[in-house]
């Protein structure tokens, strides 16, 4: 063997482990912030936690149980605004959408995708906390709402544009008029697609924290209806996150671990989703 | 196969030569079911068809053959206005479908009679019933006092396929061989009770034995619906059609009855096209 061949298998076997070491990173970070969440939010995590309200300074024990309920809550209302938003235009820039506009709606939307999630919530504060002169889950859930547009949106068109032209056609060759088409053929037949992409939103905008701080706010107690201000986990954790308090920093985690698991279960259901819709189209 | 169809298309078209053989060009006898007259059609600047006249006789297959790209797809497309899926795609002309102008009709109204086979068979991904039963729900035509059920039945039937899909007609029809998808987009055409179903290649992708089905099917299906079938396959042209029509570059070369086309030809390119000369 020469010293070039050498050399090459040198720099090749160099790349490789390279390549591979930093896979390795990639993936024992994710595992650190997994393992580190589940040792310390695991251990204080109690049926109290889930069931009781934040608890005073100073005395032991309380739990998080309205910031679980108004999560669900802010959630929720950000599903009823913005995932029909995101359906339909979704569907129109699939289905219906000429060339200028689609381009427009398209790239508004991107570029929505990547507005800070702190201007969402400055956004949502002009427009329903001034207005109603407090915090309420209605503001908050509104800013959620609001950043669950885009992704449904692209998400929505992506998986509109992968059912086959020969269905639309098969489905207007019948008499069918363009919308009943879309509305009985090929949104069903995107079904599964669309529903994964809203779940996976659901869980990306289920972590934030900057745009509820100033909208749905926080909240000790139980919050009634929608016009009041409502705790949330991502709220709670930056609030006791900061706190001097160790057994605040212990809930902390606690609320960490549920958050962590509900975007998990998310994330697993919409791939089940995703696997049994490509199971039936394949027959 | 080939054989018994091939004379089943003689005696189809014996039967009537009294009646034609006075005048080969004697057609307007009997009232066509679909009328073109120059028929020019445009995708944005360029013209894909030039001066299309042609009339379907009812109750017949009526063959379109020609090379690729000569337009028959197309000429096809303008009798149900599938081509209005395509954007700048244009048409000038006339097209009557018995003595209604199409160009000019509610299209929903339109595709309800004439009915579209397409070259790769699109099952919808739900089940066999639904697969059927789609074009009755969305119209809500019944078919008089048929229930769902048994329209769904019927279709079936009229396409061959019932035999083979009875027991499973809730499972998803992508579980079907690719002839019985190709029948069974056949039953769903049929399932609205068309007056005239277009097939465009219907058989390209499917194998001989599938192939032969479905041109029993289309013996069956001429007493009931006008069949307008376009092919690559010149036997099977041969084989199925009363009519066949000749298309080059976008223009109308020969139209005449079958047998005619492929034996005494009067124009030089249908001959060297069926010889084998080119395409």
């Amino acid at each position: 063997m020469n010293f070039r061949t050498l050399w090459r298998k040198a720099v090749n076997a160099v790349m490789l482990s390279l390549t591979g070491v930093c896979a390795l990173v990639a993936v024992s970070v994710l595992l650190f912030i997994l393992g580190y969440l589940v040792w310390n939010g695991g251990q204080y995590l109690t049926w109290t936690f889930l069931t009781h309200l934040p608890a005073p300074v100073g005395e032991k024990g309380g739990g998080m149980a309205n910031a679980i309920v108004g999560s669900g809550k802010l959630l929720l209302i950000a599903a009823l605004t913005g995932v029909p938003v995101g359906l339909l235009a979704g569907i129109y820039l699939s289905e219906f959408g000429g060339r200028t506009f689609p381009f427009l709606v398209r790239y508004t939307a991107d570029l929505l995708n990547g507005v800070p999630s702190i201007v969402m919530g400055i956004f949502a504060y002009t427009v329903v906390v001034l207005p109603m002169g407090h915090f309420s889950a209605l503001a908050g859930g509104l800013a959620l709402g609001a950043m669950l547009i885009p992704i449904v949106v692209r998400s929505t068109e992506e998986f509109m544009r992968a059912v086959p032209k020969s269905l639309r056609e098969g489905a207007l060759a019948l008499g069918a008029s363009k919308w009943k088409s879309v509305a009985t053929v090929v949104v069903p037949a995107a079904f599964q697609g669309i529903a994964t992409g809203v779940l996976l939103s659901l869980a990306r905008v289920a972590g934030e924290t900057a745009p509820l701080l100033f909208t749905s706010f926080s909240n000790q107690y139980w919050s009634s209806g929608y016009s009041q201000p409502t705790a949330s986990l991502p709220v709670m954790i930056y609030t006791y996150a900061i706190s001097p308090y160790d057994d605040w920093h212990r809930q902390a985690w606690a609320a960490g671990f549920i958050l962590l698991a509900l975007v998990l279960a998310a994330n697993v259901g919409a791939r089940l989703i995703l696997s049994r819709g490509i199971r039936v189209a394949q027959g | 196969m080939e054989g018994s169809s091939e004379s089943a298309v003689m005696a189809q078209t014996s039967e009537e030569n009294p009646a034609t053989a006075s005048d080969e060009k004697q057609r307007d006898v009997a009232l066509p079911k679909i009328r073109v007259r120059d028929l020019d059609f445009y995708y944005g600047a360029r013209q894909a068809l030039q001066g299309i006249s042609l009339d379907v006789a009812a109750n017949k297959v009526t063959a379109l053959i020609g090379p690729s790209g000569c337009g028959k797809s197309t000429f096809l497309r303008t009798l149900n206005r599938m081509y209005e899926t395509v954007r700048h795609a244009r048409v000038e002309g006339e097209v009557l479908l018995d003595g209604e102008n199409v160009l000019s009709a509610d299209v929903s109204q339109l595709r309800r009679r004439v009915g579209m086979v397409f070259q790769k068979s699109n099952p919808f991904p739900k089940t066999i019933f639904d697969n059927v039963a789609y074009g009755p729900r969305i119209n809500r035509n019944h078919a008089g006092k048929m229930t769902l059920a048994e329209v769904v039945e019927h279709s079936l039937k009229r396409a061959a396929l019932w035999d083979e899909v009875k027991d499973s007609l809730h499972k998803s029809a992508y579980a079907l061989s690719g002839g019985q998808q190709q029948r069974l987009c056949i039953a769903r055409a049929l399932a609205v009770d068309p007056e005239v179903l277009l097939l465009d290649e219907p058989c390209s992708a499917l194998d001989p034995i599938s192939t032969a089905k479905i041109e029993e099917l289309l013996f069956a299906l001429k007493d009931s619906c006008t069949l307008v079938i376009v092919t690559h396959n010149m036997q099977q042209a041969a084989r199925v059609a009363d009519m066949t029509g000749f298309f080059l570059l976008g223009r109308l070369i020969e139209f005449n009855r079958t047998e005619i086309m492929f034996k005494t030809p009067s124009k030089k390119e249908t001959e060297d096209y069926i010889t084998g000369r080119f395409g």
